[in-house]
């Protein structure tokens, strides 16, 4: 038995510790938000944060977060949080979807890059492709990626 | 299992399915509709236009005999409180017909914008393609085929909802109008469609209605934000992938290293020890192959049982391929004679003033959509139900059905919004669809009665086969000093896309599969003799987004450069004098993006060149005017202005994001790793790490503008990929001297 802190509450699982926190998420919790695109790390589709910080809950095992806090997509955008308000109304007055699988990992990348900056600094353009390079979009969404998070910047400003 | 198909099921329309010419049939415009082919049914307490899908169903064998606007249909349903609900004939997968299609039935009806929702079809036959005859989504066709019958189910039901009102108020219906999903009557008197929709349902379908000047339009045109944006911006859109049905598990497959290989031996003693396996079960694959399915309580335990598989399989039935090899046979069949596509007469490349002589290479490529592929299969007797993001779950059901011995009227496909699929979804022989299905049964076999949902590993996926087929061009060209060209002999070498599957007898013809060779030669004037060789290897391939002219276009538009570049021509005027007044649309197409581009007058920084590329694929012309460099021997693109004809945008926020996106698919195509290549019959490639895809890093500044039409749409969701290899291409070429004659792109 495990524990995992997802979105501020507390959830006993039983699965192997060795089990990545996407799988917990998905197959135990039932929370689908959080996408499957490699396994591996390298498409960002998986993107949680783990006290704050980015990272790929398809390759973290549950074993590892004991004690720490999960924050999910579903969390990020339901308004309580005022960076992912931002991120997610940004995405949608951009019209940043296509076929919308890699978008929650590509706005909890952004949310967590846009949480780092000191508050009121504006990213430069360099600095949003460098934040958001590690998140895949096979669809090409990227021109609107970068207005939208540029966009979220300034209405956090 | 393509020799067991009853091919005297496929609908006649299918044998157009694939040439992909024709245009939808326009000619409806007040279409004539037989009373019984519109069921009027009270669904929810409203109006509902159409059938429930089980009389639907039941009269699916009438639907080959009707008009498409005709079909027993169940598209559009107004709730009491005004909420209208458009259902789309299509897999919506990116592309943003399920905004477009619900934007085009609300033009017409007069909707509320603001309460229109939309929801997916099924393999129902109300959803048929209305040019095809069966359910597809592909060859970019969703709004071009199904514009008119969207406009006149939209108008049908906006006519009952006018009879209705003119009843409750018992005043003449022409002195009544719409506006925004309220009808307006004298004495300004006011009734909610909501209102009236339970009304209206008793009322007769009107036999005739009369389309919208679109002068009027205030809907179609105007650039909308997608019906998905938010679900699709909060994690909360489901995928095919988050289908959760009571009891289900998951089965993750081991398949052979080479392509239809079989097993010798299985040990599963330690894939059964892993806490949550369900079961191991050996199931038959494509292709005449075995594997084993790890069934078991959700993915990650199904892949932990996978990897502690001892498995041992027999390649030596099948062939091993590989690339260095194949690219030399490739060479070698170059060189014969074969079947001609074009056969103008090549005595002038003899004497020709000028000769150009190229090669051109070009890869498999995996289609790599970012949800991995997944079907969910829930059987019981006498009856299946399939869950998957499906292009064509008219084919899928079909091939469903042959698995379970049970007809194809007792399988429901239930379409799921797929993360993307660019072909992949659209596979030929239901691969990944007959797969899931022969888990499902042979869990069903071991006693396992529950939905069973399978899912590829992105490492599966990327092995799985169904590439873009390598390619290769030949061409040795003959021309004048003007450029004139006097003779093209021209060689295209690669495997048939259809051959083996049930479009082979529809699509190749005097043994030349019509994808492999479109976009050749075409708008140009040019003498081409093409010949033409598919040979047949161990490597499953299907279309590709916009299959053919991903390797013509780029052939046939770095050469057109390169013969302008040689005779010192401007490769904008070359292609312009090119067209004469035979191609307007590739005139205006390619003009937009050069007045916009400012190619031509403006002074590009230093170490920037000009490159541009024009072609027409699915009835769309897409022009890219580009700006690129050299940095660090490493080729960048830095701007894009592209001018794009689809004819009417219904859209134009998502004919944009479609051309941006084709286009970085394109340009994906260009970077280095991006190919799949095999060794000893073993794809060397896995994940994103070792099979290349753009990322944001490689994204240029994109601006993208259409030419004003007002002629019925084309499609939108391939067009913008072909030409930006070339226009890239063209560029770097300017820069340093050398033609690039491969992707992805090799500068040595």
């Amino acid at each position: 038995m495990s524990t995992l802190n997802v979105n501020g509450r507390v959830h006993t699982v039983d699965a192997d510790p060795g089990t990545p926190i996407l799988w917990a998420l998905r197959d135990t919790l039932g929370m689908t938000g959080t996408k499957f695109g490699c396994g591996a790390a390298l498409c960002g589709a998986c993107t949680v944060h783990l006290d704050g910080q980015a990272i790929r809950s398809c390759i973290t095992p549950i074993s590892a977060v004991e004690g720490k806090k999960i924050t999910t997509i579903e969390a990020a955008t339901d308004g309580s949080d005022r960076v992912g308000a931002a991120v997610h109304a940004a995405w949608v007055k951009h019209d940043v979807a296509q076929c919308g699988y890699c978008q929650s990992g590509q706005i909890m990348s952004a949310t967590a890059f846009l949480k780092s900056l000191p508050r009121g600094k504006q990213p430069t353009a360099a600095e949003i492709d460098s934040a958001m390079a590690g998140n895949i979009c096979r669809c090409g969404t990227y021109a609107r990626i970068r207005a939208a998070v540029a966009d979220a910047a300034k209405a956090l400003a | 299992m393509l020799p067991n198909l009853d091919r005297s099921d496929m609908p006649r329309a299918l044998q157009r399915l694939m040439t992909r010419g024709g245009q939808a049939d326009q000619t409806d415009q007040s279409a004539t509709l037989p009373r019984r082919s519109f069921l009027k049914l009270a669904g929810a307490g409203g109006l509902a236009l159409g059938a429930f899908p089980h009389l639907a169903m039941a009269q699916a064998n009438d639907a080959g005999a009707l008009k498409p606007t005709q079909q027993p249909s169940a598209f559009v349903h107004i709730a009491p409180n005004g909420e209208v609900t458009v259902t789309i004939n299509r897999l919506e997968f990116g592309q943003g017909v399920q905004t477009a299609l619900p934007m085009i039935l609300a033009e017409e009806l007069d909707a509320d914008w603001s309460l229109v929702r939309s929801r997916n079809g099924s393999n129902d036959a109300a959803y048929h393609d209305p040019l095809f005859g069966i359910h597809l989504t592909g060859g970019s066709n969703s709004i071009k085929n199904s514009f008119t019958q969207y406009r006149e189910l939209g108008a049908r039901a906006r006519a009952m909802l006018l009879g209705a009102a003119a009843a409750r108020w018992n005043v003449d219906v022409a002195t009544l109008s719409t506006q925004a999903g309220t009808v307006l009557g004298p004495a300004g008197r006011k009734l909610g469609y909501g209102e009236l929709a339970e009304a209206a349902m008793a009322l007769p379908v009107p036999e005739k209605v009369t389309l919208k000047d679109p002068n009027d339009f205030r809907l179609i045109g105007r650039p909308t934000t997608r019906l998905d944006a938010r679900a699709k911006s909060s994690g909360r859109q489901d995928f095919g992938i988050d289908v959760r049905l009571r009891g289900q598990l998951t089965a993750v497959v081991a398949r052979p290293p080479v392509f239809g290989a079989r097993l010798t031996s299985v040990d599963d003693s330690a894939a059964r020890a892993v806490k949550g396996v369900k079961a191991v079960l050996r199931v038959p694959l494509d292709r005449g192959a075995e594997g084993v399915a790890v069934v078991a309580e959700g993915y990650w335990p199904a892949k932990q049982g996978r990897d502690a598989l001892k498995l041992q399989w027999d390649t030596s039935a099948v062939e091993k391929v590989d690339s260095e090899r194949q690219l030399a046979q490739y060479r070698e069949l170059a060189g014969r004679p074969g079947a001609r596509r074009f056969d103008a007469d090549m005595a002038p490349l003899a004497a020709a003033p000028r000769k150009l002589e190229a090669e051109f290479v070009f890869p498999y490529l995996a289609h790599a959509p970012m949800e991995p592929l997944n079907c969910t299969v829930q059987v019981s007797d006498g009856r299946a139900e399939i869950w998957a993001g499906s292009q064509c779950p008219g084919l899928d059901a079909a091939a469903v059905a042959r698995v379970f011995g049970i007809k194809p009227e007792q399988v429901k496909v239930n379409v799921q919004m797929a993360g993307g699929g660019f072909g992949r979804r659209f596979s030929s022989t239901s691969d990944f669809v007959v797969e899931a299905c022969e888990i499902a049964k042979a869990a069903r076999a071991a006693g396992l009665n529950v939905p069973v949902r399978t899912l590829w590993s992105r490492e599966d996926d990327m092995r799985g086969g169904y590439y873009r087929p390598m390619h290769l061009h030949r061409a040795h060209i003959g021309f004048d000093e003007r450029g004139k060209v006097l003779a093209w002999d021209h060689v295209i070498v690669g495997q048939s896309v259809t051959a083996g599957s049930v479009f082979e007898q529809f699509q190749v013809k005097n043994g030349i599969d019509a994808t492999a060779t479109e976009g050749m030669r075409d708008p140009y004037p040019l003498p081409m003799r093409l010949t033409v060789h598919h040979p047949k290897l161990n490597v499953p391939v299907l279309w590709w987004r916009s299959v053919g002219s991903t390797h013509t276009a780029f052939v046939m538009e770095t050469l057109i450069d390169e013969i302008a570049r040689s005779t010192k021509q401007d490769p904008v005027a070359y292609r312009m004098g090119l067209f004469g007044d035979k191609h307007p649309r590739h005139r205006a197409a390619l003009q937009l993006a050069v007045d916009k581009s400012g190619y031509g007058k403006k002074r590009l920084p230093a170490g920037r060149a000009w490159g541009v590329a024009v072609h027409e694929s699915f009835s769309t012309v897409v022009a890219y005017v580009v700006e690129a460099s050299m940095k660090q021997g490493r080729p960048v693109l830095h701007r894009v202005t592209a001018g794009v004809h689809c004819n009417l945008a219904v859209n134009p926020r998502t004919v944009e994001a479609q051309a941006q996106g084709a286009a970085v698919m394109g340009l994906s195509m260009c970077l280095p790793g991006a190919a799949i290549t095999l060794k000893d019959g073993q794809v060397q490639q896995s994940n994103f790490g070792d099979f290349t895809v753009a990322r944001i890093t490689d994204m240029p500044q994109f601006d993208v503008h259409i030419v004003p039409s007002a002629d019925a749409p084309t499609g939108m969701g391939e067009p913008g990929l072909p030409p930006l290899a070339p226009a890239f291409a063209n560029a770097i070429a300017r820069l340093t001297g050398k033609p690039l004659r491969q992707l992805p792109f090799n500068l040595a």
